[in-house]
């Protein structure tokens, strides 16, 4: 993994006087003024603003597992279970204690980030292929742990729970689906903030000390058994309040919405945006939410111009992303962006 | 026709490069050696003509170029490489260790002769056949070693530290046994040593290496008799 | 008594089927230290390939057969494109292509043969035996083919040069390439027979669940655990180790029911063996890397 991924900008950008630290944060504002206004006119439907909604939700989880794996080097296949446990903190929360929905997210980070912990701990023996698989077991059995006898007066067991929505506060002129919109890109806006003020510190460079080095960074003082289980549990943290997003905004949870397939998906969006990028988080949620939503549609329009005798099914360009990502793009799209530019540069 | 020739070879481990154009060429029949200090670039030499390390310049054994060939192809032309720490695989049993250097033998009696002629230098192989061959000793192993490379049925050997780790008594009778090989099986043998006096004892010829250059070559005798040579490496 | 004996043979025929996966994904591992996260995906391409071929009218005897040396041709064509140049990728490229053929492998067989679930007949003739009440033919069956399957196996290693020149090459592939064997080739095999053995494995659990993309999921998930308890490196570990998966959480299983039926309490059952499964993965990574069989290797710095 390149080194060179500190998602920092250039010098020129932290230039007192710049206007150019500001860029995000004049993107953030008019961006989502426009498509209100939009919405308000009619030109985006609520459904897009649910499909953003949900493009957003992703890249928060993709986040987490880029934190952990492409900054910190612990491979996770299992990220879907922390969505998991976010979803149902939520959901459980809402719908059994009336609690708005709002003051779920801290309680889903609270309960993710001490689940992530705690695998954090055995994890800390596993390296490479053996937390690959430690994590996969996980992801696997994930459907199953949600259904255990004990806890289903809890989580209502196969029939899921369903949580309402309710309405956007102090009445403000907004369908229930912009105001999603604008709180899941406040709240994502805050934690890409958080996160790049971690990696640029001394934890973030311990982390990545971590990952390139274990040994030496051990040798240096760093204590790694401590970045390595509190970076598991950040990850889980960030992951799993996209799992109480998401819950939130479909309104339901049940365990087979979260299945290996999941764990896979957030995977899929962290190599595609590129393993150790933030910007490449984004990349990676749109992708995974474009795919979920426009593939099907995409392939059956394939198969029916190329009349295959099979039909395309859209994990099969998962699939094929991920390997030939590998071959050609290693640092994913991100990566591959700012290799791009990079060259345009100094022609 | 020379056996062996190497001209002009650079060599790199990574970025770093190991051998600086490195020339030398073996006539078929004798012993050669390759003195020099830790670090000078011998074993380095013996795994580039075995394309085992990165290489430029040209290696030609038997007149044919094998640079930037794989390593199994150049062994099948030949070659018999006995490594450093002797590469014995340690979980197979004596047997099997010299059955499966012979696997690319297409001619099966002349490797059931060579299997013979092994046994006769290293009798104490045959009572050792059925064991695991990582409990053998260390002399046990070097011959274990060099015997997997006679059963190449090669025309070349190329033997890197073959005395390191070994009690001098043993180390004597290898070399001895070497010597015999050479003569009878007429198997040239280009030998990497440390040990410089009993190298120049066993060989014909010999080149010592400095930081991955080639500092001298001659007769092993003349060699050995240099001022400088018996300064630095033979230690009076 | 009667049913502790039916769960311990139901146990053994699960077994096998672990025992086969572990094994596959033991082959792969000791040759190439990697891990074939897509083994089970593969196997159960392999079933849907064979459950194809009877569907076209071909004998099941004749069609297994076909089927593995299909599944071994494409596990190394696999290995020599795919693989192959990824041998000094570091881990998490490795890992992702992985999964990458996993997913292929699932969306492939869902696209050609959709998702219906197919009900495949056992090939193993319905006879009532002695001690047909405690074991049904076709778990029979699968005992007798994996067996047959690893002995053979075994004697193809043990006995072949060719078999003797794959071991050598896994276990010291820079003293294989000096005794002129092709390395690369070995890899190749080994590959081609892991996904030959996983084929026997989907194609002998076809018949006792019912054949869709998602049947080999969790029975992968069973054959890690497997591997892992009878030791990653070690191929006669990981075929005992399959076993005893089996057979554990069968017992596990009625262990907890018996529990129940005595106390009334309720902690495990036939809906947590899943479970028991990651328990099992998670405790042995930890405590006992190494399996009951296996070998530990320590990390130069």
């Amino acid at each position: 993994m390149a080194s060179t991924v500190l998602a920092s900008g250039t010098a020129a950008d932290r230039a007192p006087g710049s206007l150019r630290r500001y860029r995000w944060w004049l993107l953030l504002i008019v961006l989502p003024v426009l498509l209100i206004a939009g919405g308000k006119t009619g030109l985006v439907s609520d459904f897009q603003f649910l499909q953003l909604s949900l493009m957003i939700v992703y890249s928060i989880a993709v986040l987490g597992l880029i934190l952990l794996t492409g900054f910190n080097g612990q491979i996770s296949l299992g990220h879907g279970a922390f969505f998991a446990v976010g979803a149902y903190t939520a959901a459980i929360l809402i719908d059994q204690h009336d609690w708005p929905f709002w003051a779920t997210l801290p309680a889903a980070a609270l309960a993710c980030f001490v689940a992530g912990y705690l695998f954090g701990l055995p994890a800390l023996r596993l390296e490479g292929h053996y937390l690959a698989l430690a994590t996969f077991a996980l992801a696997v059995a994930v459907p199953q742990i949600l259904k255990y006898r004990h806890i289903e007066p809890v989580t209502k067991g196969v029939m899921g729970i369903n949580v309402f929505k309710s309405d956007p506060p102090f009445g403000l002129p907004l369908s229930n689906d912009q105001w999603m919109f604008l709180v899941v890109l406040a709240i994502a806006a805050l934690m890409f903030w958080i996160a790049r003020n971690l990696l640029d510190s001394r934890t973030g460079r311990a982390l990545i000390a971590i990952r390139d080095h274990p040994m030496a960074a051990g040798t240096m003082g760093v204590n790694v058994a401590h970045y390595k289980t509190v970076m598991f549990g950040i990850s889980a943290l960030y992951t799993g309040i996209a799992g109480a997003l998401h819950g939130i905004i479909f309104e339901f949870v049940s365990p087979d919405s979260f299945r290996f397939e999941l764990s896979i998906a957030i995977l899929v969006g962290a190599v595609v945006g590129g393993i150790a990028s933030l910007p490449g988080a984004v990349i990676g949620g749109i992708f995974v939410q474009v795919i979920e939503k426009y593939a099907d549609a995409l392939t059956k329009k394939i198969s029916a111009a190329v009349q295959l005798p099979l039909e395309l099914e859209p994990w099969l360009i998962y699939g094929i992303a991920l390997i030939a990502l590998m071959y050609a793009m290693p640092t994913g799209i991100a990566g591959g962006l700012a290799a791009l530019w990079r060259r345009l540069r100094r022609l | 026709m020379p056996l062996l020739e190497v001209e002009g070879l650079n060599a790199y481990y990574g970025e770093t490069q190991a051998l600086h154009g490195v020339s030398f060429a073996l006539e078929a029949g004798g012993i050669t050696t390759l003195l020099g200090a830790n670090g000078a670039g011998k074993t380095t030499t013996l795994r580039a003509v075995c394309g085992m390390v990165p290489t430029k310049g040209t290696v030609r054994f038997d007149g044919r170029p094998v640079a930037g060939r794989p390593t199994e192809e150049i062994v099948r032309l030949g070659v018999g490489h006995v490594p450093e720490g002797r590469g014995t695989f340690t979980t197979l049993t004596v047997e099997e260790n010299l059955r499966v250097a012979a696997y690319t033998r297409r001619d099966r009696a002349a490797a059931q002769r060579d299997l013979d002629m092994v046994f006769e230098y290293f009798p104490i192989l045959k009572v050792r056949l059925g064991q695991q061959a990582g409990t053998l000793s260390g002399g046990e192993q070097q011959m274990l070693a060099i015997s997997r490379a006679l059963m190449l049925g090669p025309r070349l050997m190329l033997l890197d530290e073959p005395s390191f780790g070994l009690a001098p008594l043993i180390v004597q009778e290898i070399f001895r046994i070497m010597r015999r090989i050479n003569a009878e099986a007429k198997v040239s043998m280009l030998l990497v040593e440390q040990n410089a006096a009993l190298a120049l004892d066993l060989a014909d010829h010999a080149y010592v290496l400095e930081t991955g250059r080639i500092v001298m070559s001659g007769k092993a005798a003349q060699i050995k008799s240099d001022a400088g040579v018996r300064k630095s490496y033979l230690g009076y | 008594m009667e049913q502790l004996i039916q769960q311990v043979a139901s146990g053994l025929a699960n077994g096998a089927i672990y025992a086969s996966l572990a094994l596959a994904l033991v082959m792969i591992f000791v040759s190439t230290n990697h891990i074939n996260f897509a083994q089970g995906e593969m196997a159960m391409f392999s079933a849907y390939l064979a459950w194809q071929l009877m569907e076209w009218g071909l004998n099941v005897w004749l069609a297994l057969p076909l089927v593995m040396a299909l599944s071994f041709a494409a596990g190394v064509a696999i290995e020599r494109s795919i693989l192959r140049p990824l041998h000094s990728a570091p881990v998490l490229a490795v890992v992702v292509v992985f999964i990458g053929l996993l997913t292929i492998f699932h969306a492939l067989a869902g696209g050609i043969w959709t998702h219906t679930i197919k009900a495949v007949p056992s090939p193993f003739p319905q006879v009532t035996f002695p001690g047909s009440a405690y074991i049904g033919s076709h778990q029979l069956g699968m005992i007798a083919i994996t067996i047959a399957v690893l002995l053979a196996l075994f004697a193809f290693f043990r006995f072949t040069p060719l078999g003797l020149a794959m071991r050598a090459a896994a276990q010291n592939p820079a003293s294989a390439r000096l005794a002129g064997i092709s390395v690369d080739w070995m890899l190749a095999l080994g590959w081609g027979l892991a996904a030959a053995v996983g084929a026997v494995a989907g194609c002998m659990v076809a018949p006792a669940v019912y054949l869709e993309p998602n049947m080999m999921a969790s029975i992968l998930l069973y054959g890690f655990a497997g591997a892992l308890v009878g030791g990653i490196s070690s191929p006669g570990g990981a075929v005992a180790g399959g076993f005893i998966v089996g057979v554990l959480e069968n017992l596990i299983a009625y262990l907890g029911n018996v529990i129940e039926r005595a106390t009334g309490v309720y902690i495990v059952g036939n809906g947590e063996k899943l479970t028991v499964a990651l328990v099992i993965v998670i405790a042995v990574l930890t405590l006992k890397p190494s399996g009951l069989f296996g070998r530990v290797t320590v990390q130069r710095v």
